[in-house]
């Protein structure tokens, strides 16, 4: 039913398409539903839950029936409407909700039990009993599904832009396209979107004209004339789905959607991504996005064909595509007899016009006169005839209560029933920031009220429906908006472009037509998408669901994909009916971002797979991977796990390598400590108060470990700090705490301590650092270093001295994590990579070997040192590790004053301990839960749980360190850990396994 | 000097040299990419009002501190004398050419050491990207929340903020050659070198990039 | 997503902050001399209005500096900025952005 001329189509390029496996064929610049009606298609999907039939009910955003998945395989996209989706050539869609087909629906069954299946039905029926809801769920999940997600990765490329600009304008009807030219003129940074595929709105669906011409010709020219500023960022296509704090605004920018799936480099594709975030930040922002027309609710009002008139009228003007031959209107306003003069042009023959009204506006009488249309006032629709579309409808007289006559006057045969019940501003985004809505009682919608953001509604939006007026508050609204973002240029004046005057008379507020049948309701449609009826509101109102957000949860009223654009004032409007109480009163729900849906692809853009989370090497990373290390994650750094050699399991290359770190020399990367350079005369004063033990008496080239609490007193980092200078430290910290200690200290400085003078900086990067450790370490360090001192005298455990390292500036630090004589070398980073390479090769001839984290773990697990992450979890105090000694009792220090609160002074906390397991091969799992007794079988008392656990080559056997309860004064008494299927005895110890007279340390 | 030889930028692996001498269409490359390696980065403490420190820190640089926010000064050509990044009230990055770090970081010390100055060699820390063309600022636009436009963000402003997951400095390049040609500099950790490097190019590819010798 | 303005840096995206809290809560001079509940309120209670708040924000991303903010937690509208240390100032008035010190002078007050 295609005309034979007219609309924006290029009938040159004809595209062919398939909808539910059968061929069709439409024109480029056709919607899918434009291409359909053009086709003659009706039934287009099923209901939600009773699985009715449904057709295409509008041309836009708000189409709550027409919802489809496009295309198939890793690139489909459900869920979209048919009103939005651009046809292309080889274009392939299916109704997300129909099973096995959508001319055979098997659910369908469920529209005749819809008596049955009334709003809270799943509350009521499902939720009992509890532990049966997993079954009923699968079979509802089937039923009532909508589109599939796919289910391969995704092949497009998505992303994310910011954008600033001084006035954003969301909708480029005329309003928008009014108030962009008007902020655009003035020189100020403008961006425009539109959902759309070109500027205009409602002009290219409608016949109005400005200045003597189709509205459309002018729309094309602003469009233009914006294009051509500096400044100015026009962006179709793209939909303003969420409006934020702070006027940040997010779009959806659909780039190749409308082009298909890819099928070469060549198709016209740029490389860009499929879709874009735009997140805008704008100083003013300009609301003009328009209006949806609204139905009215009456029985069987959601047959295929029952359409909004607009939407209608739309198909004629713009897509040449007849939505029928025959159409009554049915409306309570003046704006409807335009659309039914449309339709007349474009060939439709049109019945009547049922007006509601006892009289229509003057403008409104001279049009369906001038097409010598029948106008029949009073009356109403009151059922339509068909099932898989319209086929008639019959119509009865209403009084003033707005109750339709008990039996029809008349049944008029159609195709098409065009209903127009009045206008909702789309105020979406307004109500996403948090902006007020006010009921206009006159125009019988909602309007922006007050917002706490630069933000102005014009046109449509603002509930202003007349075309001149539209255009006149968008030029105001951009005038405005630029004035408010402080740009003092005024634009040229120019001439305003001219629309005709309309007067139309007053709509009547007739929402809801009731049925006189008996159990008419059931099918009298609010909300077309989650089948929500005129019945199932007052019945939620019987049951107490007086409050307009309990009905919208109890009924879904509103909460489908359309979010209610259309059915959201019907349904308070039936809603206030029942309660007796005014629109104004009954109050609205808040609509949430986002105003369609937006696919995860998009939300997430490009920070997927290797973006997904920043990977930090050190400057030896790639020699670790040419040696074949495996691996591990510590906070973002990739650090050696360990290094196997060929054939090597993971224990046999950690059991090499601890025994080569205690009997030749082992060699870690340890860049990624957190390194601190602190400098100014109040150092350690800060130094005092952040770590637990005292600083004034360390000398210049000496270190010192050091516990940090939280001002809980919990231990949150540890580490050793080196004076280098008079007032001049270097603080290390944990790999993974680095970031947080350094905030931390400046958060201390600046907000309690502003009078020290101290100045932090992180050189955690500065610096590469290999550690040494191993009976030969020294002999391979003297052989590098050209002046340095290194024996125990001049350079012993817990100094430091500066020099060369292999020719390389060289920091040389005597710490030890291992227990064993070990030099940790810093390097500026650029040297780590020549420092690692130099020390591999010098020390081959004795036995120098890389290890990884699990042999650093293992190695201090064996000396029973702790890792903070570990061994503790923000419960644990300094004297719970068994470090009271480092507890200062002089000073007072972050955490103090919190050691001595009745709980962290308790004697029976969980403290730290070694554990040894019975059976010596047995490697107790790290978290496994420890009792006291024997037990067979729960409960059973837990008094703590494994931190650290590993087999130990040196030791020769297992070992563990645990937290429990008590634990310092348990040494020698037997535990148990249950585990799956066996029950593990142990043993408390010290938590020292190797060395404990800390020979090997200090030699 | 031996060491030369066995310094390695943050981005050394990706060979980029070789990449900017190969066969490269760049009228087709909306955006070009390369690594400044080795820049001079020293970070500079002291209190702006203390006309001693300015004089003195001016005396070695060549150029007064900036004082005002998101400002650099000092010539846009390393090789004309140190620029200074403010950073925040009281702290500024004074950039330099590769091998100038020392002398001047030594200088500033010296020359400050009375008046409250506290210097800290940071060269090693960060490296620098450098990135033009005239679709840069689209690349960047893509993971900083900054306003990048040049009425906002004009030649020699600097800023510190976040390129996709990375904390960044952020300096915008007087380009004298062609007006909409913006060259930035982009300090990054050189720990997120490998991950912005990667980020940068994938984010550029749908403009053309070419590779530039740093 | 908040627009906070940097008393330095001017105005910048939520994403370059760190919230730490509720402002003007002081560290007491002598903990030891604190009861249990004085020190259990000072570690752990914090208000929670719904309206005008006062709460320390730092600048990670930018230059790590920390000042305060009065937020309206209801609407999250910015009523106040103003540097740590400083009183909390009346609320009615309009925003107090404080605006980059160009003419970088400190609390001493000698002028360059």
């Amino acid at each position: 039913m295609r005309l034979a001329g007219g609309g924006r189509i290029d009938r040159s390029q004809l595209y062919a398409f398939t909808f539910n496996g059968t061929q069709y064929q439409g024109y480029a610049g056709d919607t899918l539903a434009a291409a359909l009606i053009a086709n003659g298609v009706r039934l287009v999907g099923r209901s939600f839950k009773l699985h009715r039939p449904r057709g295409i009910f509008s041309a836009g955003a708000e189409e709550p029936s027409a919802i489809v998945q496009v295309e198939a395989g890793a690139s489909t996209l459900p869920n979209l409407r048919a009103t939005q989706v651009e046809l292309y050539d080889g274009l392939s869609a299916t109704s997300v909700n129909a099973w096995p087909s959508l001319a055979f629906d098997f659910w369908s069954i469920n529209s005749l039990f819809a008596p049955l299946l009334p709003a809270g039905f799943y509350y009521k029926t499902f939720m009992w009993p509890q532990s049966l809801w997993h079954s009923y769920e699968a079979v509802i999940r089937r039923a009532a599904g909508l589109g599939r997600a796919p289910e391969h990765p995704d092949p497009d490329i998505y992303d994310h832009m910011h954008l600033h600009c001084d006035v954003l304008v969301v909708g480029g009807g005329p309003a928008g396209l009014a108030a962009a030219l008007k902020a655009g003129r003035t020189g100020a940074r403008v961006v425009l979107v539109d959902e759309q595929n070109e500027s205009g709105g409602q002009l290219l669906g409608n016949r109005q004209q400005i200045d003597g011409a189709p509205g459309a010709e002018w729309a094309t020219s602003a469009a233009e004339e914006l294009a051509a500023l500096d400044d100015v960022r026009v962006l179709t296509r793209t939909t303003a789905f969420g409006h934020y704090d702070h006027n940040h605004v997010a779009l959806i920018e659909r780039r190749t959607d409308h082009l298909g799936p890819a099928v070469s480099d060549a198709d016209g594709r740029d490389g860009g991504p499929r879709q874009r975030v735009w997140k805008v930040r704008a100083k003013q922002v300009v609301l003009a996005t328009g209006a949806h027309e609204r139905s009215i609710v009456f029985r069987n009002n959601d047959r295929p064909g029952v359409m909004q008139a607009s939407a209608a009228a739309c198909y004629v003007n713009r897509y040449a595509a007849r939505p029928g031959h025959r159409a009554v209107i049915f409306t309570n306003n003046d704006s409807a007899y335009a659309a039914a003069a449309d339709l007349a042009e474009g060939g439709v023959s049109v019945a009547a016009i049922v007006d509601a009204r006892p009289e229509p506006g003057l403008d409104a009488s001279a049009l369906a006169a001038g097409q010598g249309i029948e106008v029949i006032t009073g009356h109403a629709a009151v059922d339509v005839k068909g099932r898989r579309h319209v086929e008639a409808v019959s119509i009865a007289a209403v009084d003033e209560a707005g109750n339709a006559a008990a039996s029809a006057s008349r049944s008029i045969n159609c195709d098409l029933l065009a209903v127009s019940g009045g206008w909702n501003p789309c105020v979406h985004l307004h109500c996403h920031s948090g902006g007020k809505l006010n009921f206009d009682a006159v125009q019988a919608c909602f309007v922006p009220g007050e917002s706490k953001l630069a933000v102005r509604a014009a046109g449509a939006a603002a509930g202003i429906f007349d075309l001149a007026g539209c255009l006149e508050s968008g030029f105001e609204a951009g005038a405005d908006a630029a004035q408010d973002a402080g740009i003092k240029r005024r634009g040229r004046a120019r001439k305003a472009p001219v629309a005709d005057a309309e007067t139309p008379a007053p709509a009547r507020h007739l929402f809801h037509v009731p049925s006189s049948k008996r159990g008419g309701d059931y099918k009298a449609f609010v909300d077309l998408q989650h089948d929500v009826s005129a019945s199932d509101i007052a019945l939620a109102v019987r049951e107490g669901y007086e409050s307009v957000e309990h009905l919208k949860r109890y009924t879904t009223l509103g909460m489908a994909t359309d979010q209610g654009k259309t059915s959201n004032v019907p349904g308070l409007a039936i809603l206030s009916e029942v309660l007796g109480r005014p629109i104004a009163d009954v109050g609205t729900t808040t609509f949430r971002p986002p105003y369609t849906p937006v696919t995860f692809g998009a939300l997430a853009g490009r920070d997927v797979g290797t973006f997904a989370d920043p990977v930090r090497k050190t400057p030896m990373h790639h020699w670790h991977e040419t040696a074949g290390a495996v691996f591990e994650d510590v906070g973002q750094w990739k650090r050696p796990w360990y290094y196997p050699r060929d054939g090597e399991t993971m224990q046999e290359a950690v059991d090499r390598e601890c025994l080569a770190a205690r009997n030749a020399i082992g060699l870690l990367d340890a860049s990624t400590l957190g390194k601190i350079d602190i400098q100014g005369p109040d150092s350690v004063t800060l130094l005092n108060r952040v770590y637990t033990n005292a600083w004034n008496t360390l000398a210049i080239g000496r270190s010192r470990y050091g516990l940090m609490c939280g001002e809980d007193g919990m231990v949150f980092d540890d580490g050793v700090t080196t004076r280098l200078g008079d007032h001049h430290y270097l603080m290390t910290t944990t790999s993974g705490g680095a970031a947080r200690v350094m905030s931390w200290l400046e958060e201390w400085l600046q907000t309690e301590w502003p009078e020290l003078d101290v100045r932090l900086t992180s050189v955690t990067e500065q610096w590469a650092s290999a550690g040494i450790c191993g009976p030969g370490a020294r002999r391979l360090m003297e052989e590098l270093s050209e002046d340095i001192a290194l024996d125990a005298e001049a350079l012993p455990f817990m100094a430091m001295s500066e020099g060369r390292v292999a020719g390389l500036p060289a920091r040389v630090f005597r710490i030890s994590f291992s227990g064993e004589v070990s030099f940790e070398v810093n390097v500026p980073s650029r040297y780590g990579m020549a420092l690692w390479s130099i020390l591999m090769t010098a020390g081959e001839k004795y036995g120098i070997t890389p290890y990884g984290t699990e042999t650093l773990h293992i190695l201090r697990a064996e000396k029973g040192y702790i890792i903070a992450g570990q061994e503790t979890d923000g419960t644990v105090t300094p004297i719970d590790l068994g470090m009271g000694r480092m507890v200062s009792k002089k000073k007072d220090f972050i955490g103090k004053r919190s050691l001595s609160r009745s709980d962290t002074s308790r004697e029976d906390r969980k403290q730290l301990v070694g554990l040894l397991t019975e059976d010596e091969t047995e490697v107790l799992p790290e978290g496994a839960q420890i009792v006291s007794e024997p037990r067979p079988m729960p409960p059973m008392e837990m008094i703590g749980h494994v931190t650290s656990s590993y087999h130990s080559a040196n030791v020769g056997r297992s070992i563990a360190l645990a937290l429990i309860r008590s634990g310092h004064s348990r040494i020698g008494e037997q535990v148990f850990a249950p585990l799956p299927g066996k029950r593990v005895m142990a043993r408390i110890v010290e938590p020292m396994f190797f060395d404990p007279e800390g020979t090997r340390l200090h030699g | 000097m031996a060491e030369r030889y066995q310094q390695q930028s943050a981005l050394a692996h990706f060979g980029l040299s070789a990449r900017a001498t190969s066969d490269q269409n760049e009228s087709e490359c909306g955006v070009w990419l390369g690594e400044h390696a080795f820049r001079g980065q020293i970070n500079l403490r002291g209190d702006p009002g203390k006309k001693t420190f300015m004089d003195a820190v001016a005396k070695v640089t060549g150029s007064r501190l900036p004082t005002k926010p998101n400002t650099s000064a000092g010539p846009d050509d390393p090789q004309a004398g140190p620029r200074a990044l403010w950073l925040a009230l009281g702290e500024w990055l004074v950039v330099t050419v590769p091998g100038a770090e020392e002398e001047t970081a030594r200088s500033l010390a010296e020359a400050t050491a009375d008046c409250g100055g506290t210097v800290t060699d940071v060269s090693d820390a960060r490296t620098v990207i450098a990135m033009g063309g005239r679709h840069a600022r689209d690349v960047l636009m893509k993971g900083c929340p900054l306003d990048l436009h040049p009425a906002a963000f004009e030649p020699g402003a600097c800023a510190q903020s976040l390129l996709a997951l990375a904390t960044v400095i952020l300096y915008r390049g007087a380009d004298p050659s062609e007006a909409d040609v913006s060259a930035f500099e982009i300090h990054v950790a050189r720990s997120f070198a490998d991950y912005l490097w990667t980020w940068l190019e994938d984010a550029a590819d749908e403009y053309g990039v070419r590779i530039i010798e740093g | 997503m908040l627009l906070i303005p940097c008393p330095w840096c001017g105005p910048r995206d939520e994403i370059e902050f760190g919230c730490g809290g509720e402002a003007h809560i002081a560290r007491p001079e002598n903990p030891d001399e604190l009861s249990d509940e004085a020190w259990a309120d000072y570690l752990f209670n914090r208000a929670n209005p719904k309206g005008p708040f006062a709460e320390r924000w730092v600048h990670s991303h930018g230059c790590r500096r920390w000042f305060n903010v009065v937020r309206d937690t209801a609407t999250n509208e910015i009523l106040a900025v103003y540097e740590m240390g400083a009183p909390r100032p009346e609320i009615g008035s309009p925003p107090v952005l404080a605006s980059p010190d160009e003419s970088g002078t400190t609390s001493d007050g000698e002028s360059l």
